[in-house]
């Protein structure tokens, strides 16, 4: 069973609706409990940055996420990609997760319009389990201002948009991180979330 | 490199499609969901319902819609039409759309966007305009359909909407709509310079030269057509495969 971290933020409905759509067994949860009997784990998110940690930690779930994320396949969506970083920049200077090391910052990219929202075109880094498969020209949904700052051995994949923008960030372990919404990114999107439910042993 | 987008418009009334659809091996060509998949399969990159039921009342029925193809459909959705208050757009969202499009509402209480901007962020936010030439670069902004001039100049809408927090404006010329001869390059010039939100071009939209034409001539970001994918007249994939090979960043299926 796949846990789908629901701390209260964001569209959630979407990659249940899209692990539904696959077949993967999946549960909207809050309880510690569950989080620690899943095979694998979902962090989702949209909205702000401070606004997302706070609420996960008045959910009580912040150390839990922490430790299951390096005992199974975790992947944070997003902002929940964002969010498994050391620090962030939004609004105020804010702990994330550190579960991968970097930092989340307000894009710079002059001339370009910001949000980066719409379809970008990954480019592949490390090598990177969960987008085995995908084809040499595949396009992903992103919606974002801000992007994470790490190290090129964690880059899975980016994107162009005025420079590198990390798509996909990978400790090269247990903790996978998407910038774009694979449950809305079409038949890549769905590869990708297939491939993941696929590590579960 | 960002792709621009192609955006199929569905207009949707008590839940069946409104303009004529001719689909080969679809049987319920009014069943928005099925038509959603199908324009999905061609590589829509976001797909836009248009509620144009008439009865508040029965918005439920647009929200059964968004609920049924969010669960086949994994693109970014968006609904318009009869969203007056923020609780629509919470029940839009909880549906499963990606955007709420707010548009007569907006012009008049403008305090919309903000308050839905603030609560579920700027990219939930499309402010759909209505927008008719009265002079050489100026345009006002009509509504209820098109129907009530406004009196209010276009530009500086686009400006003020932006400033409240829109994520995105969806920008229809009254002029253009229905002629078949090309999107309104002139007004959307003027907006794409205006502010630095993305634009939707729509409109105008006849043969396949129209979307590259809006590509190469204006800052939009995207293009949207109802009819013209409706009818069969043209695929996404054939409109997206010409802009490409006008050199136009395109995501193909």
């Amino acid at each position: 069973m796949i846990a789908i971290v629901d701390y209260g933020a964001g569209n959630i409905f979407s990659v249940k609706n899209a692990l539904d759509y696959l077949g993967l067994e999946n549960e909207l949860t809050a309880d510690a409990k569950k989080i620690e009997a899943a095979d694998a784990v979902i962090l989702p998110g949209v909205g702000a940055f401070p606004a997302a940690m706070n609420k996960l930690c008045e959910s009580g779930l912040t150390e839990i996420v922490k430790a299951e994320a390096r005992k199974k396949p975790f992947l944070g969506i997003c902002l929940g990609m964002q969010m498994l970083f050391e620090k962030s920049y939004e609004f105020e200077e804010c702990d994330g997760l550190g579960l991968i090391p970097g930092s989340v910052q307000k894009m710079e990219t002059p001339g370009l319009i910001i949000p980066h929202m719409g379809w970008n075109k990954l480019e592949y880094g490390t090598d990177c389990p969960i987008l085995h498969g995908l084809g040499d020209e595949s396009y992903v949904y992103f919606v974002h201002s801000y992007a994470a700052v790490t190290e090129e051995k964690y880059l899975a994949a980016w994107v162009e948009y005025g420079g590198r923008v990390p798509a996909m960030v990978y400790d090269g372990d247990t903790v996978y991180g998407a910038q774009f919404h694979p449950e809305k990114s079409g038949s890549v999107g769905l590869q990708i979330l297939k491939n993941f439910g696929g590590l579960i042993r | 490199m960002l792709a621009k987008r192609i955006i199929p418009c569905l207009d949707v009334r008590d839940g069946k499609v409104v303009k004529g659809v001719k689909f080969e091996g679809v049987r319920d060509v009014g069943d928005p969901v099925a038509l959603a998949e199908i324009y999905n399969e061609q590589g829509a990159d976001e797909i836009v319902f248009y509620d144009i039921t008439a009865s508040y009342e029965k918005r439920g029925v647009m929200l059964d819609v968004v609920r049924e193809t969010a669960k086949r459909v994994f693109v970014p959705l968006t609904v318009g039409g009869g969203i007056k208050t923020v609780d629509d757009i919470r029940e839009t969202l909880r549906a499963g759309a990606d955007k709420g499009s707010v548009n007569s509402q907006a012009v008049k209480n403008p305090q919309l966007i903000k308050d839905g901007a603030d609560i579920f962020g700027s990219q939930c936010i499309c402010v759909g305009i209505d927008a008719k030439k009265i002079a050489d670069g100026k345009w006002t902004v009509y509504i209820n359909g098109g129907r009530v001039d406004m009196k209010l100049d276009l530009i500086d809408w686009v400006k003020r909407i932006e400033q409240l927090g829109a994520g995105e404006i969806c920008l229809n010329s009254i002029d253009a709509d229905g002629t078949k001869e090309g999107f309104d390059l002139p007004m959307l010039r003027a907006v794409c310079d205006a502010v630095t939100i993305p634009v939707i071009a729509s409109g105008g939209a006849g043969k396949i030269d129209d979307f590259s034409e809006v590509f190469e001539e204006t800052g939009a970001t995207a293009a949207l057509a109802a009819s013209l994918f409706h009818f069969g007249e043209l695929t996404v994939g054939d409109v997206k495969t010409h802009c490409r090979s006008h050199g136009i960043p395109m995501r193909i299926k």
